[in-house]
């Protein structure tokens, strides 16, 4: 099969950290005139997106087009795809037009893994499959803690949120769990299942928001979505007084942790805009990195 | 054929307990006996010299599709997969298109049967009309049209007190009431089993309790309402431990296994791969453990496939997409035999016992066994040869096995219904 980005945890860590640091060569990029590589010249990728998503899209669109690669991106609606046609006749006529990579982002959990099964010579990278995995978000969030730690071993990682349905945490799990790192999930009871702390070494669970953030060197806050899930997980109305990130809260963590996030934020529910907005957010950072970490990937994958 | 004489077998007959070499004479589609050197004149000569003989295999769990769904199977199709998976009877579930819950739909199928199958098909018929779960079938009537039990599996009777009504019903009529333990409300969307593979894989999880309420509320209402009710696929560790509670206590409680459900648990299924997604789903390894360790104990009553074909179409989806169910007919005497009697938990005796006597004692077929007086199906088994599954040679319509290339030792040979030889390996 050809190599793809299919998720973190097949990854090894020397792939990672091959990622991480090629992504620093691109970083300068962002503030300079001319913002073009001739990389990738002449590469088509098809960014087929089933689920909606703006920004993951946009960063896709530009890591490409900065690399010198021709980018097209596909929706769902509008495509054939909401007119009955399954997801492998949709890619079967994507093939046919000959793309170097797709990128994919699709609701379902595996079907970037079902697409690479039965298309096994065009490299697929996952932009986020159902409640499975986010690779690339994982990346660009180790591109940003690295940016501002010396290295990943020996941290303390809290995420805080809906783990259960969330591949945003799945992803950062697995990553940073390759580098010995010290886990915290921390959430509502019915989203941190126990089974999760088999899920990769280094991780535990707890469901106390003070113990989560203490003495931790970064904070992940997950985008809550309690208004799509069903009611009995957790009263919504609950969910900020116990899990939401307020500065007396963050008290208790390292003094320079750093907050993260992988937005679009609910402030106010899961993370309280004085904290969001403060010194200790590299949230934006994040999102910068997002181009850099995409473009490291699209390198690796097309040559 | 009017005489068939099967020479030198290895003679297993669990219901007459027969363990020997020995022939065996059918004549005008029953069997006449089994001994040494049985007359053989006018009789056609089967040499079975290193082969198991024993009673026709029951299948008491399968969909065959027809009517309505007959792009995936149909009752010919069927029974073919049937046959040439060494079984010579089939118990056909109701949730068809219609679903079968009228006399008229079993007379129906029990006549397309005659015309196409190769093997006996047993129509169970549905609990509820169209197996909705509110309003009560005809049982009765379905019964005296020749319907075996009922169920109306692929779904739970989820209101208790339509499965209470059920059972007093069932239990006049003295027909068994076989369902399909779930809690929806536990279970829904769930997509694999609930556990560490799910959370891996970021799959919804259908939790083992899904399953425990149900057959707890079930043999509940089976000691209230004095049914026979037995447990189909059933999968969890709790689930047995509740049946042998229920057979201590003198319930008329059975249950069947399949074999996909011994034979794999969720870690080691290729995610996302549809033909892996079933109901209920490969459950974990404890469970698996559980589910042998019930079958030597003896609380486990039959094994049954759940052979549930589905159009390649269907199956070829986003795992959360496709529909639940996977063949079974053609690999279910090659696992028993590679999970239970190759490893040496149970004896090949037992292993027959629970694919004849097991099967026909619960639904009272007048089958499984090699007496005297019986109609003359038998199975002929090798229980050394190898042999590779390829699911594109199946006889079945469908191709949703995760077993497809998977290499097996012994297996059916040969597939005797009423006397005639309708499949040879
Ligand atoms: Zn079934």
């Amino acid at each position: 099969m050809t190599k793809g980005l299919l998720d973190i945890e097949a990854l090894d860590r020397a792939e990672i950290e091959s990622l991480l640091t090629r992504a620093v060569d691109f970083q300068p990029l962002q503030t300079q005139r001319d913002k073009r590589l001739d990389l990738l010249d002449g590469r088509l990728v098809v960014n087929l997106f089933f689920e909606a998503s703006t920004r993951t899209r946009i960063s896709f669109e530009i890591a490409a087009k900065r690399l010198g690669a021709d980018a097209i991106s596909i929706s769902a609606q509008g495509s054939s795809v909401s007119k009955g046609e399954t997801l492998l006749d949709t890619v079967s006529t994507l093939s046919a037009m000959k793309p170097d990579a797709i990128v994919m982002r699709h609701a379902a959990s595996g079907a970037p893994h079902f697409l690479a099964r039965h298309l096994p010579t065009i490299p697929i990278i996952n932009a986020g499959d159902g409640q499975h995995e986010h690779p690339t978000q994982a990346l660009l969030d180790a591109r940003t803690i690295l940016d501002n730690r010396a290295s990943l071993e020996g941290l303390r990682v809290a995420i805080i949120g809906d783990i259960l349905h969330s591949r945003v945490a799945r992803s950062n799990i697995h990553l940073l769990s390759k580098f010995g790192v010290d886990i915290v999930l921390c959430g509502p009871a019915p989203l941190v299942p126990q089974d999760l702390k088999h899920i990769a070494p280094g991780v535990s669970i707890t469901h106390d928001i003070k113990q989560a953030l203490r003495d931790t060197d970064i904070i992940m806050m997950l985008r809550v979505q309690l208004e799509r899930q069903n009611e009995t997980n957790f009263p919504a109305g609950e969910y900020s007084r116990f899990y939401g990130l307020r500065a007396e809260n963050l008290a208790l963590a390292k003094p320079d942790a750093i907050v993260m996030h992988p937005g679009p934020m609910n402030r106010g529910r899961e993370i309280s805009t004085e904290v969001a907005d403060s010194s200790r957010s590299v949230i934006l950072s994040q999102v910068e990195n997002g181009i850099a970490v995409r473009m490291a990937v699209l390198e690796r994958v097309l040559q | 054929m009017a005489k068939l004489l099967i020479r030198n077998g290895r003679v297993i007959d669990p219901a007459n307990r027969i363990d020997r070499v020995a022939d065996v004479l059918l004549a005008n589609g029953i069997v006449r006996g089994v001994g040494e050197n049985l007359p053989s004149r006018g009789a056609e000569e089967f040499d079975a010299t290193g082969l198991i003989v024993a009673p026709g295999f029951i299948d008491m769990h399968v969909h065959l599709r027809e009517p309505g769904f007959e792009s995936s199977e149909t009752i010919e199709s069927g029974s073919k997969a049937a046959a040439a998976g060494g079984f010579t009877s089939v118990c056909c579930m109701p949730n068809t298109s219609p679903v079968n819950d009228t006399a008229h739909l079993t007379r129906y199928i029990i006549e397309r049967a005659k015309q196409v199958a190769k093997v006996n098909v047993f129509p169970i018929g549905a609990i509820t009309k169209g197996s909705a779960g509110e309003e009560l079938a005809s049982i009765g009537a379905m019964q005296a049209a020749g319907t075996v039990a009922i169920s109306d599996d692929g779904r739970p009777v989820m209101n208790s007190r339509v499965m209470r009504r059920a059972m007093e019903i069932a239990a006049s009529f003295d027909i068994p009431v076989i369902d399909h333990c779930e809690d929806l409300n536990l279970s829904a969307g769930g997509d694999m089993h609930e556990g560490l593979a799910s959370l891996r894989y970021g799959l919804r999880g259908i939790p083992a309790c899904s399953e425990d309420v149900m057959v707890a509320r079930d043999i509940l209402l089976a000691e209230v309402t004095g049914a026979r009710f037995h447990v189909a696929h059933l999968s969890t560790t709790n689930a047995i431990a509740m049946v042998a509670e229920a057979k201590r206590r003198g319930l008329r409680v059975t249950c069947e296994v399949t074999p996909h459900h011994f034979a794999i648990h969720d870690l080691e299924i290729t995610p996302y791969d549809s033909n892996y997604k079933m109901k209920p789903p490969i459950r974990c390894s404890h469970d698996v453990a559980a589910m042998i360790e019930g079958i030597k104990a003896g609380y486990i009553d039959a094994i049954a496939t759940d052979h549930a074909p589905h159009s390649v179409t269907d199956k070829m989806q986003e795992f959360e997409r496709c529909p639940f169910g996977i063949l079974g007919l053609e690999t279910a005497i090659g696992l028993s035999l590679e999970c239970l009697v190759h490893p040496g938990h149970i004896t090949i005796e037992r292993m027959i016992e629970l694919f004849t006597t097991g099967p026909a004692g619960i639904l009272k077929l007048n089958r499984g066994a090699l007496t005297p007086g019986l109609p003359a199906d038998v199975t002929l088994l090798d229980l050394e040869s190898k042999w590779t599954y390829d699911v594109n040679k199946s006889a079945s319509k469908s191709r949703n096995s995760p077993f497809d290339g998977k290499v097996f030792r012994g297996r059916a040979v040969g597939t005797i219904v009423s006397g005639e030889l309708i499949w040879q390996a």
